[in-house]
């Protein structure tokens, strides 16, 4: 039933068909609304063998979640910025204990200075964590993702956190037409979660105790491949969807105009601005296309290096940074592309907020392509330093 | 056909549901909608903005709103502290909350747009019984444009509030949109 509803509602109504046992969640904006019409309908009757836990903080939140999801529950979180840090001692074991645990981050940026808006500096902060890591440009591909986040995660090849990454505000505020999937679609397609290994006193088994240095490092190389098996069984997963729900998302990627010279790369909303833009520049007689990187963990190194393979000039958009390199896109990005050699220019923009209107995307962009452009920090008022 | 649309007002006068409730409704008049806010300081009485993109093709662009076709003020008291015109187009129209005249807000504000006033608030005491002006706005932004019929706001107020504030919210847009459709003939 296609309905004009607001993110927070895409994803909460997605979480709902999935029929998840535990939610535990602490608010935070942006990302309060999506729990809270998940309590309303946990209040309502509507969530069926399903408990709603309130916790003390988003430490708690996913300590609980570690303990229900051992226990062979299907569970579900959501939250970002310093909530996520906060959450992540916690998840860092989860990912280590092999916990299908699937997190909702509606991107915010990190204090301090104290910012309540949108960038990707939370999720970026969570990369080696062993979580895997969609992007999603708007809220259909949103609740598109959630059914297929468990599908994923719980996958017994896989056992793996999955994080789906939402600009907050952006998305999570915006009011658009989504499709709303029904249960039986849902059904159809994500089997009840029933792991061979839970805690269970009938067999007692531990989960994530000591490992000295004699065993502990295969259980790293075990994420590892885990994180590779994941890469393909996505691949199938996405093209599953594709067919049960009549919306391709594509792969890892989607590759708009692949026979481009120049490519543009972004994740998250921007990608939609971007579509914009690389319309309006190809009209003007440019040559550009546009990469939408969907899975950020596991990277797609092959599909990166296949689709880039004759690209004169990669633009990056980067809308996180680490601090004494650079945008952190724009890293692993030239991490997979070694040994190949195109041009790559990395803007970094948008951070805490701040709006990065159309036309002076497209010139950025544009004058990139131009050879006018160089890489760095881009829409911020130059400023002198005080060093006291 | 993409037609952008901002919202202006203070926190707590309903500038955000403004441009919600009209994304729900245009896409019942058979459009692509999309609305969102900008994200100030949540408190009451701040200016706060809000924005609205309809189009008959799928909107993929989510940048703030600079260069408006329709600019609707909810708040008189704005104008000193926002530029509401920053950026409305020459063919654009602004439709404000305002207790004097047309003519009088347009030589205020030395915009070549056209301008709409409609005494809000007054409708909002009247109807509400507070200075909520978003259903009112609401109503006088479909009868000066004609995007939206009648009955599609009514049967989006009837989805969007529960309990008496429907009625009364109904009640608002209708008298809005009267006066406008009156004063545009």
């Amino acid at each position: 039933m296609k309905k004009v509803v607001r993110g927070f509602y895409s994803v909460a109504y997605a979480v709902k068909l999935c029929k998840p046992n535990i939610i535990c969640a602490y608010p935070i904006t942006p990302q309060t609304e999506i729990v809270e019409n998940l309590a309303l309908m946990y209040a309502n009757g509507e969530l069926e063998n399903c408990k709603y836990i309130t916790a003390e903080s988003e430490f708690a939140a996913a300590s609980i979640l570690v303990g229900a999801s051992a226990a062979g529950a299907r569970t579900f979180t959501a939250t970002c910025s310093q909530g996520l840090i906060l959450m992540s001692e916690v998840l860092f074991n989860a990912a280590g204990m092999r916990l299908p645990i699937v997190i909702v981050n509606t991107n915010r940026a990190l204090s301090a200075p104290l910012s309540i808006w949108n960038d990707l500096q939370d999720s970026m902060a969570l990369r080696d964590a062993g979580i895997i890591q969609v992007y999603v440009e708007n809220n259909q591909e949103a609740h598109d993702m959630v059914p297929q986040a468990y599908k994923i995660a719980e996958d017994k090849r896989v056992r793996l956190p999955f994080m789906i990454c939402m600009d907050g505000y952006k998305l999570t505020h915006a009011y658009e037409p989504v499709d709303l999937l029904d249960q039986n679609v849902v059904d159809s397609f994500l089997p009840p979660y029933s792991p061979e290994v839970y805690l269970t006193t009938k067999k007692p088994v531990a989960f994530g105790c000591y490992a000295p240095p004699h065993i502990y490092m295969e259980f790293r190389v075990a994420m590892q491949r885990a994180m590779e098996r994941a890469k393909e069984i996505m691949e199938k997963v996405f093209a599953d969807w594709a067919e049960v729900s009549g919306r391709n998302w594509g792969g890892h990627l989607e590759v708009v105009y692949p026979d481009s010279k120049n490519f543009v790369i972004a994740m998250g909303s921007i990608v939609g601005l971007l579509r914009k833009v690389v319309e309006e520049l190809r009209n003007e007689g440019i040559s550009v296309g546009l990469v939408k990187l969907r899975t950020f963990r596991p990277f797609p190194v092959q599909e990166l290096r296949k689709s880039l393979e004759n690209a004169e000039k990669i633009i990056v958009i980067d809308r996180s940074v680490s601090f004494g390199y650079e945008g952190n896109l724009s890293i692993e990005l030239k991490s997979a592309l070694y040994g190949m050699s195109p041009e790559v220019i990395s803007f970094i923009l948008g951070l805490g907020g701040r709006d990065v209107p159309k036309d002076f995307l497209k010139e950025l962009v544009k004058n990139a392509i131009l050879g006018k452009e160089k890489s760095g920090f881009k829409g911020f008022k130059e400023f002198e330093e005080v060093i006291p | 056909m993409l037609i952008e649309v901002r919202f202006h007002g203070r926190g707590g006068q309903g500038v955000v549901t403004a441009a919600d409730f009209l994304a729900i409704a245009g896409f019942k008049e058979g459009y692509y909608t999309l609305s969102f806010p900008t994200f100030g300081a949540e408190k009451r009485g701040s200016p706060v903005a809000s924005f609205l993109r309809i189009s008959d093709e799928p909107i993929v662009v989510r940048d703030e709103i600079y260069n408006p076709d329709y600019v609707v003020v909810l708040d008189p008291s704005i104008f000193e502290a926002v530029n509401v015109t920053s950026g409305l187009k020459e063919s654009g129209m602004l439709i404000a909350n305002y207790p004097k005249s047309s003519e009088d807000l347009k030589a205020f504000l030395k915009t070549n747009s056209k301008v709409l006033t409609i005494n809000a608030t007054k409708i909002a005491m009247k109807i509400l019984g507070r200075p909520t002006t978003n259903t009112t706005m609401v109503g006088a932004f479909a009868g000066a444009t004609g995007l939206f019929k009648l009955e599609t706001l009514k049967e989006t107020a009837e989805e969007f509030f529960e309990g008496p504030l429907k009625e009364r919210n109904v009640l608002a847009i209708e008298e809005a949109y009267r006066y406008m459709k009156e004063v545009c003939r």
